[in-house]
C-alpha cells in the first residue's frame, strides 16, 4: 500500500520550528500515525478477549473455585466421578440436548431459507413484498419477543405441541429463518442471473438449470448458513429456555444460566467451554468449506460468515 | 410504494416469467417459509393481542385469548399500563437511561475501533477481523459467565483493584451495581455495533479523504466533516441493532446482579413468564415493549427496504 511512502512524507512536513509551531504541524499533520486510536483498539480487543481466555482457563481448575485457579487439571471435565461436565448426568444430557436442537434446526432452516430466499429473489408479484416485509420483521425482532409469544402459544392455542423439544426447534427456526435468506440473497445478487440464462439459452429446462447450474453457484452460501445457523442454535438461550419443558430438555446454555446463579463449580465453565470448542470447530469447518467450494474466484469479504 | 418502481418491477417481472418459468414457479419456492412464518410468527404475534386483550379462566386463572377484535376487552392492558407509568415507572426508566448509556458507549468506542481497522488496519487487517468476529462465536451466557467469575469479591478484578491500591478492600461489583450492568451490555452487544460500522467505513473512497486533505484540512476536520456526515445511515442501524436486544435483555441483568435495584423491562417480562398465571401481564408487557421499540424498528425496516430499492 502507499502507507510506507506517506509515512516519509510526514516527516518531511515536520518542519523544525518552536515548540507550538511543532505541535500544530503533528496536528495538522495528514500522514501522522494514530497512536490513540491504536491503543484504543487494542485496549478494546484485549476487554473483549482476556475474560474469555480466564474463563476457559478456570474451566481447567484443579480447585473447586470459580474465581481463582488453584492449579490445571481436567478435574470438572472428566475426572471428578459426580459433578465433572461427562459425569454429571445433568450436563452430560445437556450437551445431547444442544446437539440435538441445533443438529435439527438446522437441517430445516436451511431448506427452507434457501427456497425462500430464491422465491423472494425471483418472485415480483403481489406478496413478495409482505414476505419480505415479515421475514425482515423476524430478523429484528427482539428474542424475547418470539420466545414469549412461542411460549403463549405453544401452552394456550397450539397445545399439542407440548414444551419441549419440538417446540425448541420451531423456535430456533423461526428465529434463526431470515439468516440464511440474507445470505443466499447477498450471494444471488452477486452472481447475477447470466449463468443461468446462458444455461436456459442453451437448451436446458428450468428445473435442469437451477439444479446443475444456480445450485452449485450457490454452495458457499448454503455452506455459510448451515455454519451460522448451526453455531448460533448451540448458543441460543432466550428462545430455548421458554420452550423447555421437563429438566432433560434443557440445554448447555440454559443449564449455565441456572448454575451460574445457584452454586456453581469450575464444572459449568467446562460446559460454557465446550460449547465454544464446538462453535469454533463448526466455524473453521464452515469457514474452510466457504473458502473451498468458492476457490476459483475473487475472495470474498470474510464478513459473509458473520450473518450480518 | 412510489408507482414508478412498481411499474418497473411489473414489467421486469413479465419479461421474466413470460420467457423462461412458468408464473407460479417462483412463489411455490417461497411458499413453504411463508406458511411456516405465518403459523409460527405472525400467529404467535397475534395470539400475544388476543391474550392481552383476552379474558381470564374464573378458575384456573389460566388465560382465554380472544381472537375477535369486536369481543376485546381492555381491563389487562388499563392494568398494564396503569403499572407502567406508577408502580413500574422507575423500571422503564431506567431501561431507558441503561440502554442509552450503553449504546452510546458502544457508538464511540466501537467506532473508534471500526476507524482504526478500517483505515489503518493495513497487514493485520485480518487477523484484526478475526479477533472482532470471534465474540459473535462465542456464547453470550459464557462472555457474562466470564465476567461473572473475574469480578466475584475474590475475583481477579478485584485481586488487582487492591493489589494496586486503587479501592482499599473488595468491591461487590456483582451486587446491584449499575455499572455493572451497563459495561455488561455493552460488552455483549458491541461486537454487532463495531461490524456494520466497519463494513461501512471499509468502503469510503480513499480519494473523497484525499481531497479533504488536499483542500488543506486536518485530520480532524477531514473526519468531522467528511467521514462522519457519510457514516450517518451506518451509525443510526449500528444504533437500531445493539439497542432492541438491549431493550428485551434480562439475562445480562440476572448474571451481573440479579438485585431489585437494576430491574429492567425484560426481567419484568421474564418473572411474569415464570410466574404461574400471569399470562396476560406477560403479553401486556410484550405488547408495551414493541410500542416502544415501534420507531427503531420501523427506521430499520424502512432503510433496508430503501437500500434494497437502490440496487
Amino acid at each position: 500500500m502507499t502507507k510506507s511512502t506517506a509515512d516519509s512524507r510526514g516527516v518531511g512536513t515536520a518542519v523544525a520550528t518552536p515548540q507550538v509551531g511543532r505541535l500544530r504541524s503533528w496536528w495538522s499533520n495528514p500522514w501522522r500515525k494514530p497512536r490513540l486510536l491504536e491503543a484504543v483498539t487494542w485496549g478494546y480487543l484485549a476487554w473483549s478477549i482476556l475474560p474469555i481466555v480466564v474463563a476457559v482457563l478456570i474451566s481447567f481448575n484443579q480447585g473447586r473455585s470459580n474465581s481463582s485457579i488453584q492449579g490445571l487439571g481436567l478435574n470438572w471435565w472428566w475426572g471428578d466421578p459426580s459433578s465433572s461436565l461427562f459425569h454429571d448426568p445433568e450436563l452430560h444430557a445437556a450437551i445431547f440436548q444442544s446437539l440435538r436442537l441445533s443438529i435439527a434446526t438446522m437441517a430445516v432452516t436451511v431448506p427452507l431459507g434457501v427456497a425462500f430466499a430464491l422465491g423472494l429473489d425471483r418472485w415480483h408479484g403481489r406478496g413478495s413484498g409482505t414476505a419480505n416485509f415479515v421475514m425482515l420483521l423476524s430478523f429484528v425482532m427482539p428474542e424475547i419477543v418470539l420466545g414469549v409469544a412461542m411460549f403463549l402459544v405453544v401452552v394456550h392455542v397450539l397445545a399439542f405441541l407440548n414444551l419441549g423439544t419440538i417446540a425448541q426447534v420451531v423456535g430456533l427456526v423461526t428465529y434463526q429463518l431470515s439468516y440464511p435468506v440474507i445470505i443466499v440473497r447477498a450471494r444471488l445478487l452477486s452472481i447475477g442471473k447470466e449463468y443461468e440464462e446462458a444455461a436456459m439459452d442453451l437448451g436446458a429446462p428450468p428445473r435442469q438449470a437451477i439444479r446443475r447450474v444456480l445450485l452449485p453457484l450457490l454452495y458457499p452460501a448454503i455452506l455459510a448458513s448451515f455454519t451460522v445457523v448451526f453455531a448460533d442454535s448451540l448458543d441460543d438461550f432466550v428462545t430455548v429456555r421458554y420452550l423447555s419443558g421437563p429438566a432433560n430438555s434443557e440445554p448447555l446454555s440454559v443449564k449455565i444460566y441456572n448454575f451460574s446463579r445457584g452454586s456453581p463449580t469450575p464444572a459449568i465453565n467446562a460446559a460454557a467451554t465446550f460449547l465454544l470448542f464446538a462453535t469454533t470447530l463448526v466455524v473453521v469447518l464452515g469457514y474452510l468449506g466457504y473458502r473451498y467450494t468458492q476457490r476459483g474466484e475473487r475472495r470474498e469479504d470474510m464478513t459473509a460468515l458473520t450473518g450480518l | 410504494m412510489p408507482a414508478r418502481v412498481s411499474k418497473v418491477r411489473r414489467t421486469r417481472a413479465a419479461e421474466q416469467s413470460g420467457v423462461h418459468y412458468p408464473r407460479w414457479f417462483w412463489p411455490a419456492f417461497a411458499s413453504p417459509a411463508i406458511a411456516w412464518l405465518l403459523v409460527f410468527f405472525l400467529l404467535p404475534l397475534y395470539a400475544v393481542l388476543s391474550i392481552a386483550f383476552g379474558t381470564v379462566d374464573p378458575i384456573f386463572r389460566t388465560p382465554l385469548p380472544v381472537w375477535q377484535p369486536w369481543w376485546w376487552t381492555t381491563s389487562h392492558v388499563v392494568e398494564g399500563l396503569d403499572k407502567t407509568f406508577g408502580l413500574f415507572q422507575q423500571v422503564y426508566l431506567r431501561t431507558f437511561w441503561y440502554v442509552l448509556l450503553a449504546s452510546a458507549i458502544c457508538l464511540v468506542l466501537g467506532y473508534a475501533v471500526a476507524y482504526y481497522v478500517a483505515r489503518h488496519g493495513g497487514r493485520r487487517k485480518t487477523l484484526l477481523l478475526v479477533l472482532l468476529v470471534s465474540p459473535l462465536w462465542i456464547s453470550y451466557l459464557m462472555r457474562m459467565l466470564a465476567w461473572v467469575n473475574l469480578l466475584d469479591r475474590e475475583g481477579y478484578v478485584n485481586r488487582i483493584l487492591t493489589f494496586l491500591h486503587v479501592v482499599p478492600q473488595p468491591v461487590g461489583w456483582l451486587e446491584g451495581r449499575g455499572i455493572t450492568v451497563i459495561l455488561g451490555l455493552v460488552y455483549g452487544y458491541i461486537p454487532y455495533m463495531i461490524l456494520p460500522l466497519y463494513a461501512f467505513l471499509d468502503r469510503i473512497e480513499g480519494s473523497l479523504l484525499e481531497s479533504g486533505r488536499d483542500l488543506g484540512a486536518d485530520p480532524l476536520s477531514t473526519f468531522v466533516r467528511v467521514t462522519l456526515p457519510l457514516s450517518r445511515p451506518a451509525i443510526l442501524a449500528g444504533l437500531v441493532i445493539v439497542s432492541l436486544p438491549m431493550f428485551g435483555d434480562y439475562f445480562t441483568n440476572t448474571m451481573l446482579s440479579g438485585s431489585p435495584s437494576t430491574t429492567m423491562v425484560g426481567n419484568l417480562i421474564d418473572d411474569s413468564i415464570n410466574t404461574a398465571g400471569q399470562g396476560p401481564e406477560a403479553a401486556v408487557r410484550i405488547l408495551i415493549l414493541m410500542v416502544m421499540l415501534l420507531i427503531p424498528i420501523g427506521y430499520y425496516l424502512r432503510s433496508t427496504a430503501r437500500a434494497a430499492q437502490a440496487r
